[in-house]
């Protein structure tokens, strides 16, 4: 049953995924990756983790992929504006992509030898669990994932205020 | 310079102060107000159901009356066509024949008498004119028509029917014209 | 083993019969809030409103769904035929979704049975309907956009920009009462307010950021831009005809209906109410205390529409950035203080 429940979401995320990619309409694009971003939060539920498929769900979904859209419809994009790509730039595309291809690979290849090294405990996606253990083991890199928006908020701030007087 | 009325009002764009700025005891008094006209009685009149009584002042649809055996009150004086300061009314007299004494009171009648009701202007002066209280201007209001022609109205529009639910009442009217010529005698 | 499947089917028929009548009790609250809008516009403007169909007008709600049925449905040219298609549908889909986690009252006894009246108790209810009025914006936003109508996109453009501004003051007014209760699920916040014990004392300044909005999420008056007939046409459903549009403002009475029941719930006590036991009517008083608390709050938000004049749309960004939040900000810290006070 959770197999199936499962492979049917990782098979409707992987497609939804290339759809992404491949659809020529941007506002498509966005579309299908909410999808993914659905099938995703499916996947945490599997995992007991309500409160991240939630989070993921209002933060990704509701709010990230509304800018996303509002971008894109607020862009005229059509076939006229379309930027002429260099052939330099698309060899340059395919290598980089390669390389992070040939990443990923060395990366799963030690990935299997770990295994799932010890069952993970299956109520640490719940609210309370989640929260003891973000404020105890990981504050640090919580704080600093604070204090990083902080700074993004700011940056962003300065750069939409052209002559700010410092 | 000098205002003419006492109404204008000098607008004034001074800072509002921290009640004014935080809205909500504005917002609750219109809240309040619309609250008060909820429990108001509606001013609606719910027209084909319930109608308003007119005016005794209001000038609509003519009507040539009959009198009480049904015969036509008009003798095709012609003192209306005079009156009309629109020149809206025409009409052709005739003889009255034998025999025909149940339909026209008086030895003429009008064989045709036309109402123009787009050069009509509602005055009223034709039934103020009038000496044998044949015409009258009722409540009707006069229906529209795609076509100039049809707002010729002819005597079949404009005579009242013999039968006495066809009769059109025009006691209300009938009387506000007759104090209105009463008061206009005592002045002169 | 047979009676366990047996217990496991009556339990499956039981949640099935509950999500039905929810269905069908939230299409009828919504068709007859159409009613009830027209007819509180028309008392506030000292009218009658619709009395024709039926008496008082009761059956002018199926007036206007035959009315709707029978309209040409007419598909742009241009538009993006099955996203234009969609939208409607994930509009009403995701307004209907979120009536599952409210707790509509304790248990109910019907022929010897305990039916629990809440569909499912999820632990991160609030957290739940959060999520899914978020994603309502969809249905309004892929709507305009495959309309191929410039006023529709400008209505989808208005309404996402509105969502997520307020969505984050709406979320920080929770927080507060989060903090305050310690939990995520609505049936123990209810169950928390037992008496007169209302979230609301404690959260003055809370409910009114989110009944604020609650009022911007559903694009309700004084915040309904997206839609404003004067300047957009109708905005986002400009090209919508047929039940297509009848889907659209079904599905806004809808979350009228939803906000009313959230606000009920987490401000104002849920099913429980000074003196009355929710168990009473073989349980059936704990709904009926929460119907009447929601339809109060459905007046409130119609007799609002019909006398507040509706925001200019800096005064809306205004608004919802510079004074919801950072209100919200406070509140929480405030209640913050006074968890931490209170507790040691």
């Amino acid at each position: 049953m959770t197999l199936a429940i499962f492979l049917t979401l990782a098979v409707i995320a992987v497609i939804t995924a290339l759809l992404v990619v491949l659809s020529r309409n941007p506002v498509h694009s966005v579309l299908y990756l909410i999808l993914t971003f659905f099938t995703i939060a499916g996947l945490y539920i599997l995992l007991n983790a309500q409160f991240l498929a939630v989070v993921h769900i209002i933060v990704y979904s509701g709010a990230i992929m509304v800018l996303f859209l509002f971008v894109m419809m607020l862009l005229n994009l059509n076939k006229d504006t379309e930027p002429q790509k260099s052939n330099l730039w698309k060899i340059g595309g395919a290598v980089a992509a390669g390389m992070l291809l040939v990443t990923l690979v060395g990366a799963m290849r030690g990935g299997i030898e770990l295994q799932a090294a010890a069952q993970p405990n299956s109520q640490v996606g719940l609210v309370e669990n989640l929260g003891k253990v973000l404020f105890t083991d990981f504050v640090v890199p919580f704080e600093i994932a604070g204090i990083l928006f902080l700074a993004a908020m700011v940056g962003a701030v300065l750069v939409g205020k052209r002559d700010l007087k410092l | 310079m000098q205002p003419l009325t006492n109404r204008s009002k000098v607008i004034v764009n001074k800072e509002m102060s921290f009640m004014e700025r935080i809205y909500i005891p504005a917002i609750v008094g219109g809240m309040w107000t619309t609250l008060k006209h909820f429990f108001r009685k509606p001013a609606t009149v719910k027209y084909p159901d319930e109608q308003r009584p007119f005016a005794p002042v209001y000038r609509g649809l003519h009507v040539l009356k009959r009198d009480e055996n049904g015969a036509e009150r008009c003798t095709a004086c012609g003192l209306c066509a005079v009156a009309c300061p629109a020149e809206a009314i025409t009409m052709v007299a005739e003889e009255r024949e034998r025999g025909e004494e149940k339909l026209y009171r008086e030895e003429k009648y009008a064989a045709t008498y036309e109402i123009n009701m787009l050069r009509c202007i509602f005055c009223g002066l034709c039934e103020e004119a009038c000496p044998k209280e044949a015409i009258f201007l009722t409540d009707r209001i006069v229906p529209s028509d795609y076509v100039r022609q049809n707002f010729i109205f002819g005597k079949d529009l404009l005579v009242e029917g013999v039968e006495p639910e066809k009769r059109i009442d025009v006691t209300v009217r009938q009387k506000h014209i007759q104090e209105k010529k009463q008061a206009a005698s005592t002045q002169a | 083993m047979s009676v366990l499947l047996f217990l496991f089917l009556g339990a499956l028929l039981q949640k099935f019969g509950l999500v039905a009548v929810l269905f069908l009790v939230t299409l009828g609250i919504a068709a007859y809030s159409t009613y009830g809008e027209r007819k509180v516009a028309a008392f506030l403007q000292d009218r009658v409103g619709p009395d024709r169909a039926g008496p008082f007008g009761l059956l002018q709600p199926i007036a206007d769904g035959v009315k709707m049925f029978m309209k040409e449905d007419f598909i742009p040219q241009g538009s993006e035929k099955w996203l234009f298609i969609l939208a409607p549908g994930i509009f009403i889909f995701v307004a209907l979704m979120t009536g599952a986690v409210i707790p509509w009252g304790t248990t109910l006894t019907l022929f010897g049975a305990n039916i629990d009246l809440q569909v499912t108790d999820i632990n991160i209810g609030i957290l739940y309907i959060l999520g899914f009025t978020s994603l309502g914006v969809y249905g309004i936003m892929i709507g305009g956009w495959a309309s191929n109508n410039k006023y529709s996109l400008y209505g989808a453009i208005r309404a996402s920009s509105q969502m997520i501004s307020y969505e984050l003051a709406m979320g920080l007014s929770v927080i507060a009462v989060v903090m305050l209760t310690g939990t995520l699920s609505l049936r123990t916040m209810a169950e928390m307010q037992s008496g007169f014990n209302w979230t609301v004392i404690y959260q003055p300044l809370g409910f009114l950021i989110f009944f604020i909005c609650a009022l911007a999420e559903c694009n309700r008056a004084p915040f309904d831009l997206p839609e404003c007939e004067t300047e957009l046409v109708g905005g986002f459903h400009t090209e919508y005809s047929s039940m297509k549009l009848g889907f659209y403002l079904f599905a806004e009475y809808i979350n009228m209906f939803i906000s009313s029941a959230v606000i009920a719930t987490v401000y104002f006590g849920g099913y429980n109410f000074p003196f009355v036991d929710p168990a009473w009517l073989g349980g059936l008083m704990g709904p009926v205390v929460l119907f009447a608390k929601i339809f109060f709050f459905i007046f409130v938000f119609m007799w609002i529409r019909w006398t507040l004049p509706r925001f200019r749309y800096d005064q809306l960004m205004h608004l919802g950035w510079k004074v919801l939040i950072p209100l919200a900000i406070l509140n929480m810290l405030l209640t913050g203080a006074g968890v931490l006070w209170f507790e040691s």
